[in-house]
């Protein structure tokens, strides 16, 4: 019965963030980790990126996190005692969130193709005509 | 038979957890540190199907297939298309600079640990799920979305009168019919204007400087044509 203990209840965390999260299940919590690291990685990506669609990846990197802690709320399997889930609001959010998305990701796109039809490049950097 | 006990004993709910958290955040900073343009719609796209795994197991089967369909199998493929249309061979990695690495590095870690402990500081959200199952949820989010609900949230109080999601649902239909019509302008076919642009480029600061600095004027030109036609 070696091995039992590895993979039983007490599953141990093999991230170390993620343990902090505690508990031997998965809590609302562990999403909220997972969540967080989505975001910060899409805010980075936003920030430092110079090709445009790589900003745009970012964003669709945030807007997944905030997706993932929408759904972790609203999720019954995952309330804890004494808490209260969202149901089927959280649900319904980030679905319209995944719309917006889809439709933002689409305008997005158009204005840089038009952007590299006009300035030759996507570089964000060289988007600069309105600086005065 | 020791096999099927230790089978039995593996938590898989907590196990596929961890292999799918691990695989979106893991691409995800992926993507931040790939400067191949190509890698990143590739990550990107693990990253999001790993998510939606996620969304299975916290037992949001419909929102975890409508990611996978829209997401990854609508907007990744739009973003792919336009990383294959402007992947010309100086475009497809931009390097950003060492110092801005730094920085981000650092914003990201300060940004990191204030949201973690916003994420561990309520007691309520530390508790390990309970592992109720709900009834499935593609009913109740359909006729939530056309205004009646036959919901009940799990935990809540009896609750009076629920509003339903008609009005967003209309807002959120006119929206995208707006957004098709706007970006199939944005993006509609028109004269290539690249080499246009290059040759205005060329004949404004001729040879003087090669970084294309003044293709506003190439845009300007282009502009002014486009308003003449």
């Amino acid at each position: 019965m070696s091995g039992l203990g590895m993979y039983g209840s007490a599953f141990p965390s093999p991230v170390p963030i993620l343990a902090m999260a505690g508990g031997d299940g998965v809590s609302v919590a562990h999403y909220l980790v997972v969540g967080a690291i989505l975001f910060t990685a899409g805010i980075v990506c936003m920030a430092v990126k110079r090709n445009a669609l790589g900003v745009l990846m970012g964003i669709e990197l945030v807007l997944n996190g905030a997706n993932v802690n929408f759904v972790a709320f609203a999720s019954p399997y995952l309330r804890g005692q004494g808490a209260v889930a969202l149901g089927i609001d959280g649900q319904v959010i980030a679905l319209f969130v995944i719309l917006l998305a889809a439709a933002e990701a689409a305008v997005a796109l158009a204005i840089t193709l038009n952007f590299y039809n006009n300035h030759a490049t996507v570089d964000v950097d060289r988007a600069d005509n309105l600086k005065g | 038979m020791t096999g099927c006990v230790m089978l039995a004993a593996v938590n898989f709910h907590t196990m596929l957890f961890y292999l799918f958290a691990i695989l979106a955040c893991g691409f995800a900073i992926g993507v931040v540190l790939a400067d191949n343009v190509v890698r990143m719609a590739l990550y990107l796209v693990f990253s999001l199907g790993a998510t939606a795994g996620l969304f299975f197991l916290a037992g949001a089967e419909f929102i975890g297939a409508m990611q996978l369909m829209i997401y990854v199998g609508g907007t990744l493929v739009l973003l792919v298309f336009g990383v294959m249309l402007t992947a010309q061979a100086p475009f497809v990695s931009i390097k950003t600079s060492t110092g801005d690495r730094v920085l981000a590095g650092v914003v990201a870690a300060s940004l990191l640990a204030l949201l973690l402990q916003a994420a561990l500081s309520v007691d309520a959200w530390r508790r390990p799920g309970l592992g109720e199952v709900g009834p499935p949820a593609a009913t109740p989010i359909g006729t939530a979305l056309v205004g009646i609900r036959v919901d009940d949230p799990p935990g809540a109080p009896a609750a009076g009168v629920r509003s339903g999601y008609l009005l967003p649902f209309e807002i959120v239909s006119v929206h995208l019919l707006v957004v098709l019509v706007g970006a199939a302008y944005l993006a509609r076919a028109k004269r290539r204007r690249t080499a246009r642009a290059i040759e205005v480029a060329a004949s404004v600061e001729p040879a003087a400087e090669p970084r294309l600095r003044s293709t506003g004027a190439g845009a300007a030109s282009a502009l002014a044509q486009g308003g003449v036609r």
